[in-house]
């Protein structure tokens, strides 16, 4: 493997009195959490004059605006201003990449909810109640709101693009079985219990100094610069933290932003704009749907000999992210088995509905669940148990993903082997099968699904990232990095990976708000890769003021500089050492600089999206789970049993932050398969608008019994303390869920075939897939 | 008006009569620790512990109580839940910090709060935890952490949870000064007052359906006539012939009553809403916010409970709570006219009955259906039969050709079969956001076949009557 361009070698791993690495710390911000004393952007005080911004909306999903009457809602009670898109004074698109996302509606209409104007005035209340008079008409136009007839009338936002590996379609036909099938499954809104907002100051300069719930504080910098025409320099974006994002705040909270930055500036007063729920809902993007379809050709064991798949993502209205999203979906669809042959298809789907957007996973979840449908339905064509067909499928070191990346690391055989054998699959797979012969009301279903998942951000140059370490002159420790906070522990593990390096005490280092104006240029926090690039940049920076620090110190005690040791809270060179904080004041006496930023970019990832054939990821993490549910045929209700799961952080820097992401992310993908349905009406109207009629999973969803372990191996990658990403794989392991559900339906036809089943598998489709397989004969 | 909050008294006078306690708490009482994550009641973000004086604290959904309806009373935020070592330092904080039960951190101290109300109560064990946080969403986490922190806070230094609060607010005025254009009378006679002075009043009770139309469409409504303070409408009357419950009582207390009463009932109304909307929720809200989909109305029309009605003139009237419902969100209230009491025969409470109720998620979420069947038995044969559903049609229902096929027969299979063959024709229902059409009709013979061969044959079809698996 090529050398680290930006630091030196990675220290290998020390166990030490003091060494905070690997130790299950609590979350920086616990003890805050639970006194409600942690500061969200909406519990920050507001000023006598601060202004509070709502949103009217359009009214049709597709269309043209044809009139827009404000009178009345200046005159409304606490409106001090009003905007439409003819107010914006720069560049009114905040599309991430691609252009097509208006800020304010301008003339085209996109989509039912979207914001045509905006108002600011005196109170939340005050806001809402205006934008309510405002009078609008709108011309509407034919709206493509499916899917399937987006894909049918090749409604696109983007061109299509694939995958090719070897000669998929002659490998079908040679193969001695083949089977199709097909897959709708249903997005998901984020939920993150805080909503969308942000506040904005005007500052003295004529810029804004912006406080946003964000997972990309940059783009939200960048964006607010190009809406108000100004350079970036003039406006700084702050993050302490979110109150959740998952993917819905990386470029979903630029709107917010972009608006309070709007009025602080043209009002020059402080200004506050939160998304109530139910906006929140409509106006920003979920996880996209998909429609997949799959030919699988393998022989009478369920060996693959070829595959072939389209995957059609609903992108919505814009492209905003999706290329990535329907490409790593693209990347995952193999999940971990070697294809062989394999032509993978993305399509990517325009419809006249809110632009579709990140969501832990990116698509790759989408991806995924369609290799472990297809897999479940060979075992079923040959009629052997699903996890043997899995087994026989697995990667080995060596093979080629229909990308072209050589699989270095084959972890998953000995993962899910030692899976099955901790969580006795066998012997439950049988006592199962004796227990579905005998009842008819009650039947159980059991699966073991694994998740490998690539660790890198697919567009290259978004794989470095910053961080500034400070070090005062009482020893205590300021660190600031690139990624942004929204639960996942990612200030708690760089805290970790700085103390370890410079050999100190946890409680010596505070970590601050994300500012743009401290690290510039960050990537989104994103892709599970957090603490790895932030991490790595933290810990370049450690060792810039180390080498100072190891001069002075080589100069102080006498001795070589290979000598000076950092460790337990001392500096010391042979049997000679300092407290740290008095070895700092020294050093600083001395005129030697404590504070240095550090840099980091991911080595050897290099992918052409022309060719489809390179290296995209660094690495894969992995990781399994057996599920076990049982299903009432009487309502098609059901329940998880037991879940177990194994899974591969490498090194962890925190067990406990690392279990916390596991049993959440798997809980969301639990949501995602069930209980969490999105429906549209005919119109383009979300109707599942409220957490009154979108359900996420609460305490009673969790497994009856839920066994989570981490598997025990160092990342074979030259990673932060040879640690693996851990934000986003976990929520496949879900998949397992949805696998068991099936599999427990399919008993009511002798799994002689699997019925039909789209996530999310709600107890209505559950009672209809058990229907379909009761009837099964006709099939 | 003045309210303690965190043992502090505090003046809210000058405030609108529909300000929302939470917006109260976290702008004008400079207290930012409790979060809104919906203003609609269904994230729990929000949560409270509220108590009257004398009373135990109870959790509430601060969105969606109307400041009003706690003057006088003490309300404890996550600022102010004390323990031995002071604020701050609660055992369920600690325990919920041990167990790195916070992740982002947004929804934790509506879950303190929750686990602080069931900490008041000493409630044990994981029906217990869960039950208590069944209102709180958390998105982080997947709540195994916070269950174990509802396990372990009983292993901390005890603690008050409201610390000197109750003497504080026995102290206070309980009808001190409310916000002007806020109502809330203590007797029917007062309330009829009111009624005849304020024709267009907005009505209100525990507010968990009332006070949406504020949070969701911005309404001001301006004056507010609050009921859930007139005594005889708290009034619970558990007479020898009849039960009868005043309209203004909670869900919280009907729980207790029907604990031995009715065990189905009670295992339904753990599912209905949350412990937070429990709480506040009343049995004469269900009735008269008219919607097909309440879980109350289904059962009462199985037990032949009759509706009491009473006007602004003091003129009263009653009615079988079959005849009350008029089409969708439709009733037969006049202007002026309230719901005061709902009568159950306890004859009809003691007949062999089954609740069961069909939704998306399992926990605090509206029907699909509700079916709720009673009949009396007379040897072989079925006396009088009552099947009643909810969510089947613009209006809560009783099946009658479905009751006729029973009434008088034997409930061998064909008639169970006829029964729910019925059961399914005689409905068109809607498709809409929780379930198609189809599955309802679905539904509406399969739980109908449930009830009745439990009835019949003893057993328990619950999916978690099942046992557990050995291998
Ligand atoms: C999160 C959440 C979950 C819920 N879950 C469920 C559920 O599972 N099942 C279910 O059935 N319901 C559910 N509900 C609805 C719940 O609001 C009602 O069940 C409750 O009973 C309403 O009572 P209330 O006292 O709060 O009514 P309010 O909100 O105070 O009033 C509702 C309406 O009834 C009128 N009203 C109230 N009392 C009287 C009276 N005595 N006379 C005349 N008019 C009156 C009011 O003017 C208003 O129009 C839920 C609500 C929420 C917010
Ligand atoms: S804010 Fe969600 S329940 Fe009150
Ligand atoms: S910790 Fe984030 S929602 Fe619960």
């Amino acid at each position: 493997m090529r050398k680290l361009a930006a630091q030196g070698p990675v220290p290998p791993a020390r166990e030490g009195a003091t060494d905070p690495v690997g130790r299950g710390l609590p979350q920086d911000s616990a003890w805050r959490h639970v006194a409600g004393t942690a500061v969200y952007v909406d519990d920050m005080p507001t000023y006598p004059n601060q202004l509070h911004v709502a949103t009217g909306r359009a009214t049709v999903a597709r269309g043209r605006l044809t009139r827009l009457d404000l009178s009345r809602v200046r005159s409304a009670p606490g409106v001090v201003d009003v905007v439409c898109a003819a107010d914006i004074p720069g560049n009114g698109d905040i599309a991430p990449v691609f252009d097509g996302d208006p800020l304010l509606a301008d003339g085209e209409l996109l989509y039912l909810g979207q914001p045509v104007f905006a108002v600011a005035a005196t109170s939340f209340e005050a806001a809402q109640q205006a934008v309510t008079l405002a009078e609008i008409d709108c011309e509407p136009l034919e709206a493509i709101v499916a899917l399937t007839a987006a894909v049918e009338s090749e409604y696109y936002v983007l061109p299509p693009h694939e995958f090719c590996l070897r000669e998929p379609e002659a490998a079908l036909l040679a193969a001695p079985l083949s089977l199709g099938g097909e897959l709708h499954m249903a997005g998901q809104e984020h939920f993150y219990l805080e909503g969308q907002v942000a506040t904005a100051e005007p500052t003295e300069e004529g810029g804004v100094h912006v406080y946003s719930s964000s997972q990309h504080p940059s783009e939200v910098q960048k964006l607010v610069a190009g809406v108000l025409g100004l350079p970036i320099h003039a406006v700084q974006a702050e993050v302490r933290r979110m109150g959740g994002g998952f993917g819905g705040k990386e470029s979903q909270a630029a709107m917010p932003a972009c608006l309070a930055a709007l009025f602080a500036v043209r009002t020059r007063r402080p200004v506050r704009h939160r998304l109530p729920r139910r906006d929140d809902m409509v106006q920003t993007g979920k996880r996209h749907p998909f429609w997949n379809r799959y030919r699988a050709g393998f022989d009478e064991q369920g060996r693959l000999h070829g595959v072939t798949m389209r995957l059609a993502g609903d992108c919505g209205c814009s492209p905003d992210l999706s290329q990535g999203i329907v490409d790593r979906a693209m990347f995952h669809a193999d999940n971990a088995y070697n294809l062989q042959a394999a032509r993978i298809q993305g399509v990517y789907c325009r419809t006249d509905k809110v632009s579709n957007t990140a969501f832990r996973g990116f698509g790759g979840p989408q991806g995924l669940i369609t290799a472990e449908a297809m897999l479940d339905d060979v075992a079923r064509r040959v009629g052997r148990d699903p996890l043997d067909v899995r087994l026989d499928n697995l990667y080995a070191e060596g093979d080629l993903t229909p990308y072209g990346q050589p699989i270095e690391e084959s972890v998953l055989p000995d993962l899910m082997r030692q899976l099955a054998d901790d969580c006795d699959y066998r012997a439950r797979r049988e006592a199962i099968a004796r227990f579905n012969g005998e009842n008819n009301d009650v039947r159980r279903g059991l699966a073991l699904t694994p998740v490998k998942f690539g660790i890198s951000f697919t567009a290259k140059h978004l794989n470095q990232a910053g961080a500034l370490v400070h070090i005062y002159t009482d020893g205590s420790i300021h660190l600031n990095h690139g990624g942004t906070e929204m639960g996942q522990g990612l200030h708690t593990k760089v805290a970790q990976v700085v103390a370890r390096a410079l050999g100190v005490r946890f409680e010596r280092i505070l970590v601050s708000a994300t500012r743009t104006d401290k690290v510039p240029n960050t990537s989104p926090t994103a892709a599970s890769s957090g603490a790895d690039m932030n991490g790595m940049a933290a810990l370049n920076a450690c060792n810039r003021i180390k080498r100072g620090l190891v001069a002075f110190a080589a100069e102080h005690f006498g001795c070589d500089e290979g000598e000076v040791v950092f460790a337990d809270d001392r500096v010391g060179a042979g049997g000679d050492s300092l407290p740290f904080e008095a070895f700092i004041k020294l050093a600083y006496l001395a005129r030697v600089s404590l504070s240095a930023n550090g840099f980091y970019r991911t080595p050897v990832i290099d992918f052409d999206r022309d060719a489809a054939w390179g290296r995209p990821f660094y690495y894969f993490a992995n990781g399994a789970a057996c599920s076990q549910v049982r299903v009432s045929a009487l309502t098609g209700e059901y329940r998880v049993e037991r879940v177990d799961i194994l899974h591969d952080v490498g090194d962890s820097l925190n067990p406990a932050i690392d279990l916390g992401q596991i049993e959440g992310g798997f809980v969301q993908g639990l949501g995602w398969l069930t209980t969490e349905e999105l429906a549209w009406d005919d119109t383009g109207r979300l109707v599942s608008d409220s957490p009154a009629n979108y359900k996420i999973p609460t305490a009673f969803d969790l497994p009856e019994a839920f066994n989570v372990r981490l598997f025990d191996r160092a990342n074979h990658a030259e990673t932060i303390y040879r640690s693996k990403a851990v934000g986003e794989p976990p929520l496949m392991l879900a998949v397992s869920s949805w696998c068991a559900l099936r599999d427990a339906c399919a008993s009511f036809c002798d799994y002689r075939f699997n019925p039909r089943l789209d996530p999310p598998a709600t107890p209505e489709r559950v009672y209809w897939a058990i229907e379909e397989a009761r009837a099964g004969g006709d099939r | 008006m003045q309210l303690t909050v965190n043992g502090v008294p505090i003046d809210a006078t000058g405030s609108a009569p529909s300000q929302t306690l939470l917006r109260f708490l976290r702008t004008r009482a400079g207290l930012p620790g409790t979060k809104e994550g919906c203003a609609s009641g269904d994230c729990g973000a929000c949560t409270v512990l509220l108590a009257g004086p004398g009373e135990a604290p109870r959790a509430v959904n601060s969105c969606i109580t109307l400041l009003g309806s706690v003057a006088g009373e003490t309300v404890v935020t996550v600022e102010g839940l004390a323990g031995s070592e002071g604020p701050g330092r609660h055992p369920v904080q600690a325990a919920m910090v041990d167990c790195h039960g916070s992740q982002c951190g947004f929804c934790t101290p509506g879950f303190v709060m929750s686990l602080a109300g069931l900490y008041a109560a000493d409630g044990r064990g994981d029906d217990a935890i869960r039950e208590a946080i069944a209102g709180n969403l958390c998105r982080c986490t997947g709540y195994r952490p916070i269950l174990e922190a509802g396990r372990r806070m009983y292993d901390y230094p005890p603690a008050p949870v409201v610390p000197e609060c109750g003497a504080l607010a026995a102290g206070l005025n309980h009808s001190g000064a409310l916000p002007a254009g806020y109502h809330r009378p203590r007797d029917e006679a007062a309330l009829q007052r009111l009624l005849r002075e304020y024709p267009k009043a907005w009505l209100v009770a525990g507010g968990t359906d009332a006070v949406l139309e504020l949070t969701q469409r911005y309404a001001a409504p301006d004056p507010v006539l609050d009921l859930s303070a007139v005594a005889e409408l708290c009034t619970i009357d558990d007479g020898t012939d009849a039960l009868r419950l005043g309209a203004a009582v909670p869900y919280s207390r009907l729980e207790q009553l029907f604990a031995t009463l009715s065990p189905p009932l009670v295992a339904m109304l753990e599912r209905l809403g949350s412990r937070q909307i429990r709480n506040r929720g009343t049995l004469g809200g269900n009735l008269a916010n008219g919607s097909p989909i309440a879980d109350m109305p289904p059962v009462l029309l199985a037990w032949d409970a009759t509706v009491e009605l009473a006007g602004a003139d003091g003129g009263r009237r009653s009615i079988p709570v079959a005849a009350f419902h008029r089409g969708y969100r439709d009733t037969v209230l006049a202007p002026g006219e309230y719901v005061a009491a709902v009568t159950i025969p306890r004859a009809a409470l003691a007949r062999p009955h089954r609740i069961f109720k069909l939704s998306k998620r399992f926990e605090d979420d509206i029907s699909t259906v509700l079916l709720a069947v009673s009949m009396e038995r007379e040897g072989e044969r079925l006396g009088a039969a009552r099947v009643a559903y909810g969510g089947m049609a613009a209006t809560p229902l009783r099946a009658a050709a479905v009751e006729e096929i029973l009434t008088g027969a034997t409930l061998d299979d064909a008639t169970i079969e006829r029964a729910c063959a019925a059961a399914t024709a005689v409905f068109t229902p809607i498709d809409d956001v929780r379930a198609s059409a189809a599955y309802r009709r679905a539904m509406a013979a399969a739980l109908l076949r449930r009830a009745l061969r439990e009835l019949r044959e003893g057993v328990d079809l619950d999916i978690d009557a099942v046992e557990a698996l050995h291998a």
